[in-house]
């Protein structure tokens, strides 16, 4: 794939004494939607914010295109921001606001009336021209912000949660418009969010940030089928963690259980944690030498239903099926060895 | 509207101590005393007023609040600025030392200034003592001006600030991202959202500047002669209450028509001007 456009050096950034985040590693190469998935206050948005230069890095480098850009100011980088409240100026029109950058550079009046157009019949917003951006809802709103960036053809859009604040159906269409964009345009996105599901919806790639640590870097199947840690099993998608020991090789003991497993490399018991997701555990009746449970409560969730299953030693497992088992219902739960993750304890806080 | 008896004692109110005098002062603006002692309607205190003697009162009335409107706007736009730059913990302490002197009696405020400017006042033992000429601004248009610009100051920041301070930090950063340089990202961003605070800086410095007898009494001299000292001396001292009425409802009017095109200028949604 492409060449690096941004790299980040060992970037740290401190508020106050509080570290936001703690020496990241990244680059980011052309063409690619890069995604930053992490809970709140996890360093993600300060990431952005550095690349974008409203914040200066308290050690180590952001480099454009192999150039150390610590020092630029944001109006001279060629990377535009899609900001999380939209942040559109309430004393111009929506076609002062899409012109801005195009005006800042002295571009010729009819060269800006083609692009504005061009860009409002892109996000579907054509004739909006005289509108006041206060009369617009907040997905028209953000169409415009996205529209105020791309107009200027940066090499870089940075977005920060930009459909946070719209409805669920407008969401998943902008997440599909937005994927589209960047494929039709080439320009590479950072895209920050905390919803593991957009994320994988629309990148290339997603760096899975905690605590202003990059927690795993991989493409959404990586993520999503290869969790790293409890920590990234957890955060994408839900996950049922359990305490383990690794006996040998292939071998893997939980929930006072012997299981077969497609992991290797560990030490010989060693504690892990073992992720099984809940769409893939079986319930079966049979008193063959499973591990036994009892459905103590289902949740009916549209496609499928939501179970949980207290099982032998107490612990609750979380199954997604299509069929259901009726609350207190006797099963056994199986699982395929190629579903049991294995991973290494890490010590997070 | 339901509950609407709630606004009766503010409607009394604004009867009894609005609109009452108002009408006083109308009736007063309209009548004379003939020679027998009954008040007779008439258009002579408004046709005394049209004397160039009154004329160039006005005039000077309006010359030196504008000035001062200026100054005040000059100084505090940078000053409200600073305050909004800082933040909150600091902010707060900075506007609670810039109001604090609001605290004190306006007119002991204006007192101090004149033993300040005195000719044998603090300002010029000062400068007598490393050996500059003294300066003789008392009782001058300059010590007027500064007292108007020293009283009326917080009354052009507030507003400012607080507009300014309402600025959604991320529609700078926008500007900046879309590669404006900080006096680009004033010119066209903060200045136009700081507009309705100018304005109505502008129309709370010039009203009472207009209309002030204080300031120009103390640091003008008691021969000074503004629109407010003429409708004090018709009161006080000539005792023409018809004359001084109609001067004080032609200053309304005046206050009226600056206020009107003031809210031209105003957006509609974020105003405030009027009332």
């Amino acid at each position: 794939m492409g060449k690096h456009i941004i790299e980040l050096v060992d970037l740290t950034k401190e508020y106050d004494g509080t570290e936001a985040l703690k020496g990241i590693n990244l680059y980011i190469r052309q063409n690619e939607f890069v995604t930053l998935l992490g809970p709140s206050g996890c360093g993600k948005t300060t990431t952005l914010r550095l690349i974008g230069g409203f914040e200066k890095p308290t050690s180590g480098a952001v480099l454009f295109e192999g150039a150390n850009i610590n020092d630029m100011p944001p109006y001279k980088r060629r990377v535009n921001t899609v900001f999380q409240k939209y942040a559109l100026f309430p004393h111009m029109n929506v076609y002062e606001n899409i012109a801005f950058g195009l005006r800042i550079k002295k571009t010729d009046n009819a060269v800006i009336r083609e692009k504005v157009a061009a860009m409002l019949s892109m996000v579907n917003l054509e004739g909006f021209e005289k509108r006041s951006v206060e009369s617009l809802s907040g997905g028209q709103q953000q169409r415009i912000a996205i529209a105020r960036a791309l107009v200027n053809e940066p090499e870089v859009l940075l977005l920060d949660e930009p459909l946070g604040a719209l409805d669920l159906k407008l969401r998943k269409e902008m997440q599909l418009e937005l994927k589209n964009i960047q494929k039709r345009l080439g320009i590479t996105f950072i895209y920050v969010t905390h919803d593991q599901e957009e994320a994988l919806t629309m990148s290339d790639t997603i760096v899975v940030m905690q605590q202003g640590t990059i927690q795993q870097i991989g493409t959404p199947q990586d993520i999503y089928n290869e969790p790293k840690n409890a920590f990234v099993a957890d955060f994408i998608g839900e996950s049922n963690i359990i305490d383990g020991v690794m006996l040998e090789d292939y071998r893997v003991k939980f929930a006072g259980h012997v299981l077969e497993c497609v992991d290797r490399g560990f030490g010989s018991n060693e504690s892990v944690d073992v992720v099984v997701r809940p769409e893939d555990i079986r319930l079966i009746h049979d008193n063959a030498n499973l591990l036994q449970g009892r459905v103590i409560s289902v949740i009916f969730k549209g496609v499928h239903y939501e179970m949980k299953v207290s099982d032998e030693n107490g612990f609750e497992w979380i199954v997604h099926s299509t069929s259901m088992e009726p609350v207190d219902t006797a099963v056994a739960l199986t699982i395929q060895p190629c579903d049991i993750q294995i991973m290494k304890k890490v010590r997070t806080i | 509207m339901k509950k609407g008896w709630v606004s009766y004692p503010y409607i009394f109110w604004m009867i009894l101590f609005t609109l009452v005098p108002l009408l006083l002062v109308l009736y007063y603006s309209l009548t004379a005393p003939d020679p027998s002692g009954n008040s007779v309607l008439t258009a002579d205190n408004f046709r005394r007023f049209i004397e160039p003697i009154y004329i160039k009162v006005l005039a000077r009335s309006i010359v030196l609040a504008l000035t001062s409107t200026l100054i005040c706007l000059l100084v505090g736009y940078p000053v409200a600025m600073i305050l909004s730059g800082r933040d909150l913990s600091r902010r707060n302490l900075l506007v609670l030392l810039f109001v604090i002197p609001m605290w004190m009696n306006f007119l002991l405020r204006t007192y101090a200034w004149m033993t300040l400017l005195d000719r044998k006042g603090v300002l010029n033992s000062l400068l007598g003592m490393v050996g500059l000429p003294r300066l003789n601004i008392l009782y001058t248009d300059a010590a007027v001006i500064l007292g108007m610009v020293y009283n009326f100051l917080p009354f052009m920041v507030l507003p400012i600030f607080s507009v300014l301070s309402k600025i959604d930090r991320s529609v700078v950063e926008a500007a900046e991202d879309l590669g404006s340089d900080s006096f680009t990202v004033f010119r066209r961003i903060i200045f136009p959202l700081s507009f309705p605070g100018v304005v109505s800086g502008i129309t709370m410095v010039f009203m009472p500047a207009v209309t002030t007898f204080i300031i120009s009494k103390l640091l003008g001299g008691s021969q000074y002669m503004l629109i407010g000292n003429l409708i004090e001396d018709q009161f006080t001292r000539v005792y023409d209450w018809n004359f001084g009425s109609a001067v004080s409802i032609v200053m309304m009017l005046l206050i009226l028509v600056s206020m009107g095109i003031m809210s031209r200028y105003d957006k509609e949604d974020m105003g405030g001007g009027l009332l």
